[in-house]
């Protein structure tokens, strides 16, 4: 009877610890197989040539392989996202952790919850058919299909991701700075602003950060909205193209093995290494010792 | 109980590995170009009610991927709206595939731009120097004082590499112009936008959309299966040596009078 329950126990100890190992090992593999196909590419052409040419055509005959504008092109489209969605989203999270009553908390973290179940597609719909047309009229533009069109959207997707976590950050910050502040005759604003908010800093910088992480990865809505412009944009008015979107755009005709084909997963070892850095950045500001907090 | 959980749950797994190999029908997958696959999957539909053996699996995914996916054995038909690249042709040699191109149908490129614009016809050089950047507002071409905004196709759609062949002649693109995913999204785009130009399939025209005549010839199947049109191509279906079995049967029914009329239901042209 004991030996049975204690093979039972050992059975489950090592299923669970060769699903933890199933999760390591896609990761690697996905990595492998990346810079597997992507490092050929630079057989033919320079490093130089790959990261600072300006013109991306693939299909010429020479071929340009020059990613700068598609690199611009989504640091641009996220830089845009977050300006919008970074200050509303810790406003929310501000409003919701501080001001708001307990049922109004709810309502409002449901509500946020509920843009994060609208598929990205639909988003990209919403920018092709009512937003690109508004911007056209509002803005008295050629075409609504720009940079800020696709910041919009992606500001939307973002929001909810840093709501949460900044409204957690601040939910965290221990209630003794607030009582002090308080003793001190400090108004509830300015406990908020002046206390509990740079206290629960770097929780609100790593939501930032996975805010960042979750635009600049986004597929389907810059694709249709962004415009497709493979040049690097001086505006927020005009069209680009990201990483992402070329990807998805030209993946589908390559002829496999071709350096064109080289150059796509290069680019996506690019966007790889990109959200890797993101991610460790974000877990060392996270990691830092909290110090203000209980 | 825990031990018919056990029982059950083992019975699933058993079932799930033995059914697939228990199929009885005669499976075929046809895999490739975007443009082919609507007149592909309405065959296949017509294909599988004539005949109860047959399970046609048809997707999409693009010429290149449809290729590809021939030489590496795992589709039966690839389809292809462009001829076979030497590259292809190289990497189906070292694989011992021999790529025969079954032609099914004739596609004409509309250039097409916005109802309310006044410009009906243009000569292929124009659109070149349109699509290169040369000319870039409508009144040097006899229209409004308008901004051209020029929308094309990423640059290895089969589309645009007609319309590169045939209208481009190896001429750069510009890079300002608006690359997109799909003959859908491309006259999305043109109906909402005043100064767009634009191409796409023959079977995409709509009322949204206005077509130009090209060198003086209207876009319509017959000026394409005549030959007149000057924007127009083959659409392939390619197979590893000349087609046999179901392959056959599929293809040859295509070709039959019932398919050619799929081929015109959806906005192609059926071969002459």
């Amino acid at each position: 009877m004991k030996k049975r329950l204690h093979l039972r126990e050992k059975i489950i100890k090592n299923v669970c610890f060769v699903s933890s190992l199933t999760s390591i090992f896609f990761l690697a593999g996905i990595t492998i197989i990346l810079f597997k196909e992507g490092l050929p590419l630079f057989k033919g052409i320079s490093f130089a040539e790959f990261f600072l040419g300006k013109s991306w055509y693939p299909t010429f005959d020479p071929p340009d392989f020059g990613m700068l504008p598609l690199f611009v092109g989504s640091l641009w489209i996220t830089f845009g996202a977050i300006l919008i969605a970074a200050p509303f989203g810790i406003s929310i999270a501000i409003y919701i952790s501080e001001f708001a009553s307990p049922q109004i908390q709810l309502f409002l973290k449901s509500t946020i919850e509920l843009l994060t179940g609208i598929p990205s597609v639909v988003f990209g719909f919403i920018g092709l058919a009512f937003l690109g047309p508004f911007l056209q009229k509002l803005l008295n533009l050629p075409v609504g299909l720009n940079s800020l069109n696709a910041s919009i959207l992606l500001a939307l997707m973002a929001i909810p991701t840093i709501s949460s976590l900044s409204e957690e950050a601040l939910f965290s910050v221990s209630r003794h700075f607030k009582e002090a502040s308080y003793a001190l005759g400090a108004t509830k604003w300015e406990t908020v602003i002046k206390v509990v908010v740079p206290a629960a800093f770097p929780g609100i910088n790593t939501a930032i950060f996975l805010g960042i992480g979750r635009v600049i990865g986004e597929t389907m809505t810059v694709l249709m909205v962004a415009g497709g412009a493979a040049i690097i944009p001086h505006s927020f008015l005009q069209p680009a193209r990201p990483i992402t979107a070329t990807i998805a755009l030209e993946m589908g005709e390559t002829v496999v093995g071709s350096d064109h084909y080289h150059a796509l997963f290069a680019l996506a070892c690019v966007l790889f290494i990109l959200n890797l850095g993101l991610n460790l950045v974000a877990n060392y500001i996270f990691a830092k010792p909290r110090r203000l907090t209980s | 109980m825990k031990k018919l959980t056990q029982i059950i749950i083992l019975t699933c797994l058993a079932l799930m590995l033995i059914i697939p190999v228990s199929q009885a029908k005669d499976q075929l997958v046809v895999q490739g170009s975007t443009t082919v696959l609507p007149i592909a999957q309405a065959a296949a539909e017509v294909f599988m009610q004539n005949n109860s053996q047959a399970d046609i699996s048809v997707r999409g995914g693009g010429s290149g991927n449809g290729i590809a996916a021939l030489i590496d054995g795992t589709c039966d038909i690839a389809d292809a709206s462009r001829s076979i690249k030497v590259k292809e042709v190289i990497l189906c040699q070292k694989k011992g595939i021999s790529p025969v191109g079954n032609i099914v149908a004739m596609d004409g490129i509309a250039v097409v731009v916005h109802t309310s614009n006044p410009v009906s016809a243009l000569k292929t050089d124009q659109i070149k120097d349109v699509y290169t950047g040369k000319i870039t507002n409508w009144k040097e071409l006899g229209g409004e004082d308008l901004e051209i905004v020029i929308v094309g196709r990423d640059s290895s759609s089969g589309t645009f590499e007609t319309f590169e062949e045939l209208v481009m002649k190896g001429a750069k693109v510009s890079p300002a112009a608006l690359a997109q995913a799909s003959n859908k999204t491309v006259s999305t785009i043109i109906s909402t936008t005043k100064g767009a130009i634009g191409y796409v399939g023959l079977g995409y025209l709509n009322d949204t959309i206005k077509a130009i005549e090209v060198n003086g010839v209207e876009a319509n199947p017959e000026t394409v299966g005549g030959g007149k049109y000057p924007i127009s191509r083959p659409l392939y279906m390619y197979t590893d040596g000349a087609p046999e079995g179901m392959v056959k049967e599929f293809i040859e029914f295509i070709w039959s009078e019932e398919g050619q009329e799929i081929v015109t239901e959806q906005g192609f042209v059926a071969l002459q």
